[in-house]
């Protein structure tokens, strides 16, 4: 045990604590839009009424959303397997590239429903190939995977940015991305879902991607908490040398949990590029891979935890967008700055309220100390 | 009488429905040693884990130097100069013993004057104490027992005037503990008062005055060390008679289903471990290797698990050679009917992060039983675990709960039960029975026997000499990695005593 203090009970662990960080990290959000002289109030109204109080707001909300379940997931599967995945940035853009082959192949001839599980496998099978280097390098020559999923992401930007100037770009086109894909590369909308409920929406990109990242969503706790692979990541992924006993092969549980990762990184690019732009331009990941890592850990690794978290980010996304046409003073960029100060407080800095807590805990009500274990399941 | 050095006062402490404390009374007099016993998970830990600060109790007051005091944390407890070793290190593996000995105790910025004067403070205490440890040693690179005394000097350096101890001993040889033992006469001597939890109980007689016995949670009694003996204690104990040593009938040694030939390790710095062992184990035998910790025991067991690379020689499971170059399939071995119960349970033996379900097919999770496909099979998983905490008697009876808020003890019994109920033709056992009550030790001294005398052939590796003794048909004693001498279990303790140390074998070599 390395700290000196007692467990907290779930409810705390998993609800009390990323509230006070999400509450700090607004604080310290709400000082930066006094300084730029608008009222933080009237600021936070705008936000969360452009991310859920229109139709259009909601729709957006979840369409970003989408993006970084897929994100998260990706960084959450390689976590358990105690390998942090940098290199989902890289491995989604990829990712695209395999939806581009096979669109730009076959957009004219299948209808939607037969072009996107080819869809789903090409990105898939790209992202585990970008995940899938680093993974044998950690494993059969020690090079660790922090550093090589970060040079992976470089190589990926420049690969695409070669490919995007050059062989998929169209004759005579002045723009870096594909030509635009047509027919059954245009996925359905969810829209009307939203609609049903009585909003209306004049158009969002909210497509079936979400429903696909909420399967993955459940796949991924079905594999973390119910399968045998799952099992010996988590295995790995808390002793390494539990695992060597076990008689589970480092060498093939990395690879596997680097692939699964890197697969579904690559399915995130299908939500942008087939429910929405209908091209792959460059750059279209824009970020969203690092967001997972947030997500994922502000989530607490759990698909539940990532969904909840890629809804808020996407909140932020959306409602950001919505403030900065609202109130003029607050540029794009101040939106990055609120959305780093999240990630700066439910991500990075998840750990830095724990101990006072758990202090308070133990003073106030020592009964709940340690209860987890009896009343949590493992997740 | 002394005036009190600590009180404990109507403690109580759940965790969950599992009553850890009930309204427990403790009082030990300055100056002196306290011993506690009690079963697995009687909540001796518990216990002085409220005194440490790591908990909190439910109700109750405790009392330093007869003030009620709070502790709420263990910098508290360290306040009131209140130490504490351990019963698992919590040590941080990758530092030197220099650097875990100031953490936490470190007083400035750049830790210069902080590495100075600890140097020379340690330097002192090993003096004084007979603890000596290289202080720019890393801990991961040091054996068990030289971990310990980092323990005891770290809390000695905290200038600790009460030592909890937590079963210090149940990670060293003989001669350790004797010396150990010497260490707390002396601070006794100098009026620091010692609590000692150990299950040995010959421990409690030889060095403490006074002895305090827990029964599932509670206290049942305490007596003056002079006025009880060791059948008493262990009867208040377990609330039954209780054998000190399991009888066992003749072996028949049967077929060899094990056999090691010429085999020699060398560590990760190309340090020889184990030199040149060859022996064999039959059927219907156990067979013992006694030694004092440090002397390739260890990494003999790695290599023939298939987990450590050897360097040469051959090992034979039934005849057929296993994979001695490090990457032999423990899961193959398994499926050939080789089970290994490794010394370290913490980090090899069990996933203390996973529920007790989990790690009760850990090593076995591809057997088909356990399975539907690709999935486990929750179920079967489920009913085999409460099976198992069926028959070993494993507590809490809660296949749920985290490994890690298992008694060690406990724990114990999770990895003896996996391994001993599949079956295995041979059977690979490291420090059996580490950590574990005198009750718990019978039952498991006679699980290996009736695996004995069921066929299996049985290597047992342990630093207790008398549990060596106790259930070995043959005695091979480890020294520098090499095998100094076999002897039958007649052989006395003074008898292997001198082989452990290594004295036989030197005359010899002269
Ligand atoms: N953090 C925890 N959460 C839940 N139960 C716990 C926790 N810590 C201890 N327990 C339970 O409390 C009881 C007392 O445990 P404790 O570790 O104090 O026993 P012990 O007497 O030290 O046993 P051992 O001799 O095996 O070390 C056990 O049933 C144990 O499983
Ligand atoms: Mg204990």
């Amino acid at each position: 045990m390395s700290t000196p203090y007692a467990k907290l009970p779930a409810w705390a662990d998993y609800g009390l604590i990323p509230l006070i960080n999400l509450s700090v990290a607004f604080i310290v959000a709400g000082l930066v839009v006094v300084l730029v002289g608008e009222n933080p109030f009237r600021a936070a109204v705008i936000l969360v009424e452009g991310a859920f109080g229109k139709g259009t707001g909601i729709a957006f909300t979840l369409f970003y959303a989408t993006t970084f379940i897929f994100t998260g997931l990706s960084v959450a599967v390689a976590a358990h397997c105690s390998l942090f995945n940098i290199g989902t940035e890289g491995q989604a853009y990829i990712g695209g590239l395999g939806i581009a082959l096979v669109c730009l192949s076959l957009d004219s001839t299948l209808p939607w429903w037969l072009l996107f599980p080819l869809a789903i496998v090409a990105s898939a099978a790209f992202g585990a190939l970008w995940g899938f280097i680093p993974a044998y390098l950690q494993a059969k020559r020690g090079s660790h995977i922090v550093i090589t999923t970060i040079m992976f992401n470089f190589i990926a930007a420049s690969t695409m940015v070669y490919l995007l100037v050059g062989l998929l770009k169209p004759a005579g086109s002045q723009a870096p991305q594909t030509r635009n894909f047509v027919g059954g590369a245009e996925l359905p909308k969810l829209n009307w879902v939203i609609e049903l409920f009585g909003a209306k929406i004049r158009s969002a990109p909210l497509n079936i991607c979400f429903l696909l990242a909420l399967v993955m969503a459940f796949l991924v706790w079905l594999l973390i908490w119910r399968t045998k692979l799952g099992y010996e990541m988590r295995t790995y992924g808390h002793s390494p040398k539990a695992a060597r006993y076990a008689g589970i092969s480092e060498t093939r549980i990395v690879l596997t949990a680097m692939m699964i990762s890197g697969a579904l990184a690559g399915m995130m690019a299908l939500n942008p590029v087939m429910g929405d732009q209908h091209n792959v331009a460059i750059d279209f990941v824009s970020g969203a891979g690092y967001v997972g890592i947030a997500v994922a850990l502000m989530g607490r690794l759990h698909p539940v935890g990532i969904v909840l978290a890629a809804i808020l980010f996407g909140m932020l996304y959306q409602g950001g967008a919505e403030l900065s046409f609202e109130m003029p003073s607050i540029t794009r960029d101040m939106i990055v700055i609120i959305q780093g100060l999240v990630i700066l407080f439910a991500g990075a800095l998840e750990h830095m309220f724990r101990p006072y807590i758990q202090a308070i805990f133990a003073s106030f009500s020592p009964k709940s100390v340690g209860m987890e274990a009896i009343k949590g399941k493992g997740a | 009488m002394a005036q009190a050095a600590i009180e404990l006062i109507g403690i109580n402490k759940s965790f969950g429905a599992v009553r850890a404390n009930r309204d427990i009374n403790l009082e030990v007099a300055r100056g002196t040693i306290h011993g506690i016993v009690g079963e697995n998970g009687a909540g001796k830990s518990t216990l002085m884990s409220i005194l440490y600060g790591f908990y909190q109790a439910d109700s109750g007051e405790i009392r330093v130097g007869g003030k009620p005091v709070a502790i709420n944390t263990s910098n508290d407890a360290i306040a009131l100069g209140i130490g504490m070793v351990h019963q698992h290190f919590m040590l941080v593996d990758n530092f030197t013993v220099l650097e875990n000995v100031i953490l936490g105790a470190e007083n400035d910025p750049l830790l210069k004057s902080s590495i100075a004067k600890a140097r020379s403070e340690l330097d002192r205490l090993e003096r004084e104490y007979g603890l000596e440890v290289d202080p720019d040693a890393v801990i991961e690179e040091l054996p068990v027992g030289l971990q310990q005394r980092v323990e005891i000097l770290k809390a000695l350096y905290r200038g600790a005037e009460i030592l909890i101890l937590d079963e210090p001993t149940g990670v060293l040889t003989p001669a350790e503990a004797d010396h150990l033992f010497r260490i707390l006469k002396q601070l006794k001597d100098q009026g620091k008062t010692i609590v000692l939890i150990t299950h040995k109980l010959r421990e409690i007689m030889a060095i403490t005055d006074t002895v305090s016995v827990m029964r599932q949670g509670t206290m049942v009694a305490t007596r003056v060390t002079k006025q009880t003996t060791v059948g008493e204690l262990a009867e208040l104990m377990v609330g039954r008679r209780v054998l000190l040593r399991v009888e066992k009938g003749q072996s028949e040694a049967g077929a060899i289903k094990l056999s090691v030939k010429n085999l020699t390790v060398k560590d990760s710095r190309g340090v020889t471990m184990v030199d040149n062992v060859s022996f064999d184990v039959r059927g219907g035998e156990i067979v013992g290797i006694a030694g004092v910790a440090g002397n390739g025991q260890s990494e003999l067991l790695e290599a023939i698990s298939g987990i450590r690379h050897a360097v040469s020689g051959e090992v034979m499971l039934d005849g057929k050679p296993i994979d001695l170059t490090g990457k032999a399939d423990p899961g193959e071995l398994r499926d050939r009917g080789l089970a290994h119960v490794p010394e370290d349970r913490h980090h090899v033996g069990l996933v203390l992060a996973f529920e007790e379900n989990e790690n009760s097919i850990l090593g076995y999770h591809d057997d088909e039983r356990y399975l539907k496909g690709l999935f486990l099979n929750v179920d079967a998983i489920m009913a085999d675990a409460k099976d198992k905490i069926e028959k070993y008697d494993i507590r809490p009876g809660n296949p749920r709960l985290k490994t890690a808020n298992f008694s060690g003890g406990n724990q114990q019994k999770i990895v003896l039960a996996r391994e001993m109920e599949q079956d295995p033709g041979v059977l690979i056992v490291g420090q059996p029975t580490r950590g574990v009550d005198v009750g718990a030790i019978e039952f498991i001294h006679k699980r290996l026997i009736a695996m004995r005398d069921q066929g299996k052939a049985v290597l047992v590796v342990s630093v207790e000499l008398d549990e060596i003794r106790s259930l070995s048909d043959r005695i091979l004693v480890m020294f520098a990695g090499r095998v100094v001498g076999e002897r039958g279990p007649e052989a006395t303790e003074g008898e292997l005593g001198l082989l452990m140390a290594g004295v036989e074998h030197q005359e010899a070599a002269e």
